[in-house]
């Protein structure tokens, strides 16, 4: 018993040094907001297409029976670090294959279509989500926000923020291949 | 005088200080109640401490216009705070629902204190059962007495 009872502040102290090394880990991002639609259907949206840009809108039904896991790429003109992504999701796009849908988020489509003329279109179909009303359906906090979506329409992740960097790029690179997004093999 | 009127004016500035704009007021003040309350209870998921009634962001805007919806579409207050909730999860209600997963954030504050006194309680008590001077036994007190009469009473030197 004495010496079950002299245990017992080492026993506190480890607790609580493991609860800190969580707690105090600078990975950890307490605002991060864990997404409810991981594992679950995509949600019901339907969106007419951007006027003035070529590619047709975007919809629940373009979700599913796809051949493979597509991303919904959440964007606006109005938002910079979105420029600084476009560059890596067309790289995406054109080295990888990738199949890549865009929700317009609250953008003029005036703008939108300047947009994408100046920097390319890599959008395979682009929905105009005028009123915002899409982006709570999808439990958006922002743009950019970028989710990979599988064959059957099943959210499979969810990135927050400008796939910008080589962290970013790294950690979004093993999520497609996990999903099983990519043409090729990781590593090269 | 001038004094008076700045505290008055400085004091009712909190009061005026409000994220919801008057387009997006629902004419039946009902209603439009109905929705203050359920908007203070939903965080805002951009600036995170605030509610969405309280709140300029965009998303705010967005989620009070629907919240507002929904209310006149007929849903209840429950129904509308679940509509949320199935979009942004339990991070959306500054009230975390009691569940498996928040038993230790809801019991913790009573159940840590509760067997702080518990423990406490029980050395105390014991503590206080145990006499801590006990009477010596008759061999000891035989020994003692040699003791005693061996060096002299009185403590000699």
């Amino acid at each position: 018993m004495k010496r079950l009872i002299a245990v017992v502040p080492l026993a506190f102290a480890v607790v609580l040094g493991a609860f800190f090394v969580w707690g105090l880990n600078p990975e950890r991002d307490p605002s991060e907001i864990p997404s409810v639609l991981i594992s679950q259907a995509a949600p019901e949206f339907d969106l007419p297409s951007v006027p003035g840009v070529d590619v047709p809108g975007l919809g629940r039904a373009d979700l599913t029976d796809n051949p493979g896991p597509v991303v919904v790429n959440v964007f606006a003109s109005w938002c910079v670090p979105c420029k600084a992504e476009h560059a890596v999701l067309t790289r995406f796009v054109e080295r990888d294959g990738l199949r890549l849908f865009g929700i317009n988020y609250k953008d003029e489509p005036e703008d939108a279509a300047t947009w994408l003329s100046d920097l390319g279109n890599p959008y395979e179909r682009i929905g105009s989500d005028l009123s915002g009303r899409a982006g709570i359906e999808w439990g958006i906090s922002g743009v950019p926000e970028t989710f990979i979506v599988g064959r059957d329409g099943t959210v499979l992740y969810r990135y927050v923020g400008p796939i910008v960097g080589e962290d970013a790029v790294k950690k979004f690179t093993t999520a497609l291949a996990q999903a099983g997004a990519l043409d090729r093999e990781l590593g090269s | 005088m001038i004094r008076t009127l700045f505290l008055i004016i400085m004091l009712g500035l909190p009061g005026v200080a409000n994220a919801v704009e008057p387009d997006e007021m629902l004419s039946d003040p009902n209603l439009e109640a109905r929705a203050r309350e359920i908007s203070k209870e939903l965080r805002c998921v951009v600036c995170q401490n605030q509610d969405i009634d309280s709140s300029n962001a965009g998303v705010a805007r967005d989620l009070r216009l629907l919240v507002r919806e929904r209310l006149v579409a007929g849903d209840s207050d429950t129904e509308v705070i679940d509509f949320v909730r199935a979009r942004y999860g339990d991070f959306v209600l500054f009230k975390p629902p009691f569940k498996p997963q928040t038993y230790a954030l809801w019991i913790a504050p009573f159940a840590l204190p509760a067997a702080a006194f518990l423990i406490g309680g029980i050395l105390l008590w014991r503590a206080r059962r145990r006499p801590s001077v006990e009477a010596l036994s008759e061999e000891e007190e035989a020994l003692v007495a040699k003791v005693l009469a061996r060096h002299g009473r009185g403590g000699g030197k």
